[in-house]
């Protein structure tokens, strides 16, 4: 198959067009302004809808709109437009209501830098809005994986009914590499009898809502949606190990921090320790029992989670070694990329070389 | 065989479009490529910059702090970026914008007349495809024919006839290699 050059925004909106989503609503914001920008240019083309919203709050409740009517549809934003978007994640939640949500992480709080973080992990696994709900989140590393991942993620949204998000970061959606079309793994999808389509008279008529004022058919429905995130767990992790065998340091580190792990590993392996790396690539479901497997290795000295940002991730990390081995911390927040030799210099002190 | 390059310059030098033709050609050789540019809170009449890697083996960081090679198509970027080039590495120089000297003696300088040359030839736009023909030139990690071979493809109808122009502007950028 044909290498193309993709820049990774528009590799994610060509993907989300490869997939038939024929509708987008979004606000534009840096890093990710490519993906609405090419889907305005290539969406009227193959009869589709691309509508620029008056804001991010707009965008996401006209996604749950159109992912009521049962067809595929899809939002991008970054950091703080995804902020804007998290009420409207939670209805669509309770609503179970199918899209894709793309964050293309920036530096924050608040309106912080335009430059690559990934400052966004609680917000993106445990959600920022109300209520017990899941999103499955898969994080590319690079634009090859973004351009499967949101063909994977339209998939996921339509087999478990749920909003499904990719977690990319402004160096992914910025940056050209190689990508090939190749087909993704085939799915079984379920038809969609819950959609308003119109009854033409022959049906009762769909609601698509997400409240339930009485406790009881609440309660009900809550028991419902945390069966399918159960079921969402069992099947939907997603993980990667690079040269884990006989590792003395474990890496943890995903997305673009994971490309950096890589390349501090070739620098400790030229000076003779053995490092691996072990990316989860749904951060939701966590691949808790398999980061645990890792880590139980014994050649493994210490475990070192890598971030851009303060520690978020570290929290699931704990949570899978339930103290079983050393835990370290190595994160820059803010917009800024530590080096390969950064972090191989901390991974070393680490495990005390 | 690993590439690392950094191309920078002024916005409008053609430095990105330098950067998308390397990462491309490669490509197009089998190679491992990946191009990432500088994005940021930019002044008009700032300088921005590219990190481009060609390599024979997978990619793992596409940030590059220490180029084999550095293309300065103006003075901040030279500033800014000779002290990273490895030792025994390239230095390309913009010598129509470009008065100074390469300082460091651990590295190959090559000094291109890239905005002359270009007018010469009637077209100051030009002038970056000057510089990538020395780059080539110098580096031999690419063909010059798979460059032309894009050129074809990217400059037809009404515009085919840049394609000569380009390809003379690469040899002309190639002679500046001694």
């Amino acid at each position: 198959m044909e290498k193309e050059l993709w820049k990774g925004n528009e590799a994610i909106a060509e993907a989300a067009i490869r997939a038939g989503c024929k509708y987008f609503f979004g606000y534009p914001i840096t890093p990710q302004t490519e993906v609405p920008e090419y889907l305005s240019l290539h969406l009227p083309e193959i009869g589709g809808c691309f509508l620029q919203a008056e804001s991010e709050v707009a965008a996401i409740n006209m996604v749950y709109g159109a992912g009521g009517c049962g067809v595929r549809v899809m939002t991008s934003s970054s950091s703080p437009g995804i902020s804007l978007k998290q009420e409207g994640i939670t209805y669509l939640c309770g609503a179970e209501v199918p899209c894709v949500i793309i964050n293309v992480m920036r530096g924050g709080p608040g309106l912080g830098t335009i430059q690559p973080a990934q400052g966004d992990y609680f917000q993106a696994t445990r959600g920022g809005g109300n209520g017990d709900y899941r999103t499955p989140v898969l994080a590319p590393a690079n634009v090859q994986e973004a351009a499967d991942f949101v063909r994977m993620a339209f998939d996921i949204a339509d087999i478990y009914r749920n909003p499904v998000m990719v977690l990319a970061d402004g160096m992914i959606g910025q940056m050209m590499e190689a990508v090939e079309w190749h087909d993704i793994e085939k799915r079984e999808l379920p038809a969609k009898p819950w959609a308003t389509t119109g009854t033409q008279n022959k049906r009762e008529h769909n609601v698509i809502n997400s409240l339930y004022i009485q406790p009881e058919p609440c309660a009900e429905h809550n028991e419902k949606l945390d069966k399918k995130y159960k079921l969402i767990e069992e099947k939907e992790v997603r993980f990667e190990e690079v040269d884990t065998d006989d590792c003395e340091i474990l890496f943890v580190a995903y997305g673009t921090m994971s490309r950096v792990c890589r390349a501090a590993m070739k620098l400790l392996n030229d000076e003779g320790i053995k490092a691996g790396l072990f990316r989860p690539v749904t951060v939701w479901p966590f691949p808790y029992a398999q980061l645990r497997n890792a880590a139980e290795r014994k050649s493994v000295k210490g475990i070192v989670d890598v971030e851009l940002s303060m520690g978020q991730m570290i929290d699931d990390v704990k949570i899978a070694l339930e103290g079983c081995k050393p835990i370290s911390f190595i994160g820059r927040a803010g917009g800024i990329v530590p080096t390969p030799r950064e972090v191989a210099d901390a991974a070393k002190k680490a495990i005390g070389r | 065989m690993t590439n690392d390059i950094i191309i920078s310059g002024f916005g409008g030098q053609g430095v990105m479009a330098i950067g998308k033709t390397l990462t491309e050609a490669g490509m197009k050789e089998g190679k491992e490529v990946s191009w990432l540019p500088s994005y940021g809170p930019e002044m008009r009449g700032g300088t921005a910059n590219c990190c481009v890697v060609v390599s024979d083996e997978p990619i793992v960081s596409p940030i590059v702090l220490e180029p084999s090679e550095l293309i300065a198509m103006n003075l901040p970027s030279l500033i800014k970026f000779e002290p990273t080039v490895q030792k025994g590495g390239t230095i390309f120089v913009n010598s129509s914008v470009i008065s100074e000297k390469v300082t460091r003696t651990d590295v190959r300088a090559i000094y291109v007349d890239c905005i002359k040359t270009a007018e010469e030839l009637g077209n100051s736009k030009v002038a970056n495809m000057v510089m990538l023909g020395a780059y080539i030139e110098a580096m031999k990690n690419l063909s010059t024919d798979t460059i032309k071979e894009m050129l074809v493809h990217m400059f037809t109808g009404p515009k085919a006839k840049l394609v000569d122009l380009n390809i003379e502007a690469l040899k002309r950028g190639a002679a500046f290699v001694k």
